[in-house]
């Protein structure tokens, strides 16, 4: 069966690609356009290590066909970073060591930017629910929800 | 994943036509939460995938002569962020944003959660409570069904071969009524419910003039429990009439024992999630 052509945005850059009909957004981003940022954990939607932000939703690329990309716009980790600018979620990640194995960490800045995007003042409860899709089996939580509201409340500070 | 065909038609009539021409191969995308996790574990091997969310009419949220009418298709992120619907049903929201975390919040749907047919999705008992009635396409036009029809047992639905589920209209309902929907689970977020109830309730100064109660998780299908609506129209809500509305609750429960409840644990609770769920209710219809 032919391929299905698919134009959208990833990362602001225009973007074309050919996929199958059964080809998630994941498996496209990981083995068409070599993003491997977002990792495959769970495959169901449970584990968050997928995350992206499409049209501005946080989805889980797992759980989204590459075909259904068409015309959208897709953020993944890879266009986070300014450049050489990392944002200000991955710097404290760094300063803070919210991070151990890395494998979610992907996910957890992705959801964490997505959380922040809209609630720029959030309770911990609300970073705890927020993040709640994304399953960390190294720091126990702890330093990623500190780092998220620290970054939240430098955020704030800069906006007086 | 075998390899299938993908289509997203930009109305419902093209939508309907190529699922009854898929040969009964053919399987609705809305959110994907569900289907592509079953492609993924070989439950379900479509040939022919019809993604309706290019279709306006499905993707949109409606407000018509009282009347709320959420597309099929609509995720429950932009319902979370309707300020409107919100403030209307309440309950109906709080359960379609209870379902998963905030990632399938952004793709998951209640036309979804409906026709996966599950007996604990959240959102049916709350949708049953409210009396949503589901808009239906198929080959042989339109009808409207309520929403309790469309469950015919875990995983499976009444609808007809090459039929869709379009929207699901709230109707609109009196001054002095409100809705609630309580699940439990063992923790705070992210689990499939141990038992569901959905409350919706008009009042008349103290008096409860109308009311629908919907259970989820204790049968094989979301029940709607007529016998606690009438324990419960012509009361003020006092304890005896609560009791009686918990106890029809529990006649009500046929569920199984599994690793998330026993038949024993999931009845009691049916009984004192009613309770609780009616006590909110209420008092949001006090507001209205």
């Amino acid at each position: 069966m032919s391929k299905i052509h698919v134009t959208t945005t990833v990362n602001g850059e225009p973007t074309e690609f050919l996929c199958n009909a059964t080809d998630t957004l994941l498996d496209v981003l990981r083995d068409e356009l070599r993003l491997t940022g977002a990792k495959e954990g769970c495959g169901s939607g449970d584990c968050g290590a997928c995350s992206v932000i499409v049209d501005d939703r946080l989805t889980c690329a797992c759980l989204m066909l590459g075909a259904e990309a068409e015309g959208r716009r897709v953020l993944t980790i890879e266009g986070m970073a300014h450049g050489d600018q990392l944002h200000p979620l991955q710097k404290k990640f760094i300063e803070m060591a919210a991070l151990q194995c890395g494998v979610c960490t992907p996910g957890v800045l992705i959801a964490a930017k997505a959380l922040l995007d809209r609630n720029p003042n959030p309770t911990e409860t609300e970073v705890r629910f927020g993040l709640a899709g994304n399953l960390c089996r190294c720091t126990g939580y702890d330093k990623i929800i500190r780092a998220v509201m620290d970054v939240a409340a430098d955020q704030r500070e800069t906006a007086r | 994943m075998m390899q299938a065909e993908y289509r997203a038609p930009t109305s419902v009539d093209e939508a309907v036509g190529l699922m009854a021409g898929s040969g009964g191969k053919g399987r609705v995308l809305a959110g994907g939460t569900d289907l592509l996790v079953q492609m993924r574990a070989g439950m379900q091997v479509p040939g022919l995938i019809v993604d309706v969310k290019r279709i306006a009419e499905m993707t949109s949220i409606v407000q018509q002569d009282g009347d709320w009418r959420i597309g099929a298709a609509v995720s429950g992120a932009e319902i979370h962020d309707h300020a409107g619907l919100r403030a209307a049903w309440p309950g109906v929201v709080e359960a379609i944003n209870l379902i998963g975390s905030k990632q399938v919040q952004g793709r998951a749907s209640a036309g979804g959660n409906l026709c996966n047919a599950s007996p604990a999705a959240d959102s049916v008992p709350a949708l049953v409570a409210a009396g949503a009635v589901a808009t239906v396409q198929g080959p042989n036009g339109r009808r409207a069904v309520p929403v309790e029809q469309i469950p015919a047992g875990p995983g499976r639905t009444s609808l007809a071969p090459g039929e869709i589920v379009v929207s699901l209209t709230l109707p609109a309902r009196p001054k002095g009524s409100g809705d609630a929907y309580l699940r439990l689970i063992p923790r705070t977020e992210m689990d499939i419910a141990v038992v569901g109830c959905g409350v919706n309730l008009t009042l008349s100064g103290h008096n409860c003039v109308a009311a629908r109660v919907a259970l989820g998780a204790v049968a094989p299908t979301v029940l709607l429990v007529e016998a606690a609506a009438k324990a419960l129209i012509g009361s003020t809500l006092d304890p005896a009439s609560l009791e009686a509305a918990a106890a029809a609750c529990r006649a009500a429960c046929k569920p199984i024992d599994d690793k998330r409840g026993t038949i024993v644990y999931r009845t009691k609770i049916a009984g004192v999630l009613l309770k609780r769920a009616v006590a909110i209710a209420a008092q949001r219809a006090g507001k209205h």
